[in-house]
């Protein structure tokens, strides 16, 4: 008898949604019934208002169920769906024709929710290792041209031109050098690492392999953060996996290389996102932030020349490789080339990934893909960017999503993270918050952002309080300058950012009376 | 207060060989904190020394390292550790509300630990789950949409559990 496969998400998500109780069921009821089904754990689609969302194949096509719960699986397998899998009234219909999915652009994450992540088969099957293949056969420093061509820049925030990076790890003769993933996604309203790594881990897994060729590097790290333990569980199964079809470990792939990942975790510090306290921290210490020069790229993790860059990036470039820089070229406007993985989170109906060329409106992917607010309420204030990003008012919502645009309104894109909230937010409130996490998380090192943050969570304290708004709030602003020019990092250095946007367009908030108590 | 019934006793053979499994690889002291935290529910301060000296590091190497890090903690802990999130995603879906929900109705602040012993609650910030906020973490498993009626039936899991054990 035919066997259909069945396709159920194994990801931090999905699962919190009810996905692996489902598989669960579902694996019981497929061996005591003996039904021609098979059941693979593929990542997550990142339709997050449909998890859990089952898909069957039926050799043409994957059909839609979701969300699902257990009796209504029970109704699915009763009704034995698999027989007309696009006929059974709760059918959404094909996966690839839901305007969520089908609206956006993915090439990183093509294969996410589409494979089984720790199959090496299986992503080479979706066109995985091709990049790899090619890399094998080139020049490192015409793998760095190809990188540098494609404008990839920097997905970890700073939007650095990942290129350049490279090629000053290239020029740097040194007998040990890294490639240092970057998996602390600690920004607020951010899950696109996690899903990338839980849903398509060989492709991270091949990016620092073709990281590792392009600059002669044998050694790489991932820095993972500890709030993710099922990822850590996928990763450290697709490493096993990658290693044991040899393209981990000595002489890869049959070639002259040698090239071995460790998965290293963090401890629960959001400045470890930062790349020198990250490097400190893989270093087993404090992780504080080192003052440059020297770039990492010249002196990096345990003082060699060392590629850092974050998951997104890295995932990016097996693609690039393939397909060549000029295809991914084609995507995006101005100086913001290929495509963002933006998360939509906080107040939004339709919260998920949404992956789309540069150049679209926030707008767009708040009501579009988003379908406004889960709570019904109207839309009044979106922080873009994670903790250090600005809080945007509606005026300011068809502003294009592209590096520069963003900040030409004194705001940034970052990781992509998207945080809607309805009008019952507090900005006099939000903006403490941002000084108080700034004042918990500063690793301390600099004098601006250790005592800045907590003078800020102060004054916002005594603005709330009704006491002197007028001249707290100039203070405020003063105080925000100086963290924004006198800081070490970004940790000081932008949380200005969301504090002054809640001060600029939200200033009803800080008013007496505003509804503070 | 009598041991916690989850924590492990402190065994100093136990630790050494946590150290000495790490302590050549470059860099091993988180590593070995994590490892000791798995295994001990908490790194405990007689540890400190011990770990110095076997990585070859001073004691306020070590406690600068452990202070510095939310995760890593010097005392025994509940049977279940309970992470809310506080980030803005949750915010933006009532996590306020539940902070103060969740601490009035186990009578504990954050960083504490309920008089019996069962329940510790930690606040976290981002845990990832942001399309389906506020999220909460016990252990390993992470839970989305967790209004004040959804904790109160976490909580009530974890006790009918914690009963079934006794």
């Amino acid at each position: 008898m035919a066997q259909h496969k069945i396709f159920v998400p194994r990801d931090t998500t999905s699962c919190a949604l009810g996905a692996e109780s489902l598989a669960e069921r579902l694996g019981q009821l497929i061996a005591v019934d003996g039904l021609p089904l098979q059941l693979v754990r593929n990542g997550s689609r990142g339709l997050y208002w449909l998890e859990p969302l089952l898909e069957i194949d039926d050799g043409e096509s994957r059909w839609a169920y979701g969300p699902l719960c257990e009796s209504k699986l029970e109704e699915l397998v009763a009704a034995r769906f698999w027989e007309n899998p696009g006929a059974h009234p709760s059918c959404l219909g094909k996966t690839e024709d839901i305007p969520y999915l089908r609206d956006q652009q993915r090439i990183t994450f093509a294969r996410v929710g589409v494979i089984d992540p720790l199959s090496v088969a299986a992503y080479r099957e979706a066109g995985g290792f091709r990049g790899l293949d090619k890399a094998l056969t080139m020049q490192a420093a015409d793998i760095v041209a190809e990188i540098r061509d494609s404008g990839l820049r920097g997905r970890g925030g700073a939007a650095f031109p990942t290129g350049i990076k490279w090629q000053t790890v290239l020029d740097t003769p040194a007998p040990q050098k890294y490639v240092v993933c970057n998996a602390d996604e600690g920004d607020s309203g951010t899950y696109s690492d996690r899903m990338l790594m839980e849903g398509d881990p060989m492709a991270l897994i091949e990016g620092m392999i073709i990281a590792g060729l392009a600059v002669g590097a044998d050694r790489g790290y991932i820095y993972l953060r500890e709030e993710y333990p099922l990822t850590r569980l996928l990763l450290d199964e697709a490493l096993e996996a990658a290693r044991r079809e040899g393209y981990l470990g000595e002489r890869i792939c049959d070639s002259d290389h040698d090239f071995e990942i460790e998965l290293r975790l963090g401890a629960g510090a959001y400045i470890c996102g930062e790349e020198t306290a990250m490097l400190e921290s893989l270093e087993g210490k404090r992780g504080e932030v080192r003052a440059k020069p020297p770039l990492p790229a010249v002196a990096g993790l345990f003082a060699q020349p060392s590629i850092i860059n974050n998951v997104i990036s890295l995932a990016s470039v097996p693609g690039i490789l393939a397909d060549g820089a000029v295809e991914y070229q084609a995507y995006g406007v101005g100086r913001s080339r290929g495509t963002l993985p933006f998360q939509l989170a906080g107040n939004l109906r339709q919260a998920g990934l949404v992956e789309l060329a540069f150049g679209n409106t926030l707008r767009s992917l708040l009501e579009d893909f988003g379908a406004g607010s889960r709570s019904g309420r109207p839309l009044r204030a979106v922080q873009v960017g994670g903790p250090l990003g600005a809080y945007l008012p509606e005026s300011q919502w068809d502003t294009p999503l592209d590096y520069e645009a963003f900040q030409a309104i004194g705001a940034m894109l970052g990781h992509g993270g998207i945080v809607a909230f309805d009008d019952t937010v507090d900005m006099s409130l939000q903006a403490r918050f941002s000084m108080e996490f700034c004042a918990l998380e500063s690793c301390g090192k600099c004098t601006p952002c250790r005592i800045g943050s907590t003078r800020g969570v102060e004054l916002i304290d005594r603005i709330r309080d009704g006491r002197e708004i007028e001249q707290n709030t100039a203070l405020l602003l003063e105080l925000c300058d100086t963290m924004e020019h006198g800081s070490l990092c970004a940790m000081g250095g932008l949380t200005p950012y969301p504090v002054r946007s809640a001060v600029r367009y939200f200033s009803a908030d800080f008013e007496p009376g505003a509804g503070n108590t | 207060m009598a041991a916690l019934p989850h924590s492990t006793p402190y065994d100093e053979s136990q630790l050494l060989a946590i150290c000495e499994r790490f302590k050549h690889e470059p860099g091993p002291l988180l590593q070995v904190l994590h490892a000791v935290q798995d295994c001990l529910g908490h790194v405990p301060t007689e540890a400190v020394p011990r770990i110095a000296e076997a990585l070859n590091l001073s004691r306020a190497e070590i406690h600068g390292v452990i202070s510095f890090y939310h995760y890593f903690r010097q005392r025994p802990v509940g049977r279940h550790v309970l992470q809310i999130c506080r980030a803005e995603s949750c915010q933006a879906m009532g996590s306020r509300t539940l902070e103060s929900h969740a601490q009035e109705s186990l009578g504990i602040d954050f960083h504490e630990t309920s008089a019996d012993g069962q329940f510790t609650l930690l606040p976290v910030y981002c845990l990832g789950n942001c399309a389906c906020s506020p999220s909460v973490r016990i252990a390993d498993a992470t839970f989305g949409h967790v209004d004040c009626a959804a904790f109160d039936r976490l909580i009530a899991d974890l006790s009918a559990d914690s009963e079934g054990d006794a």
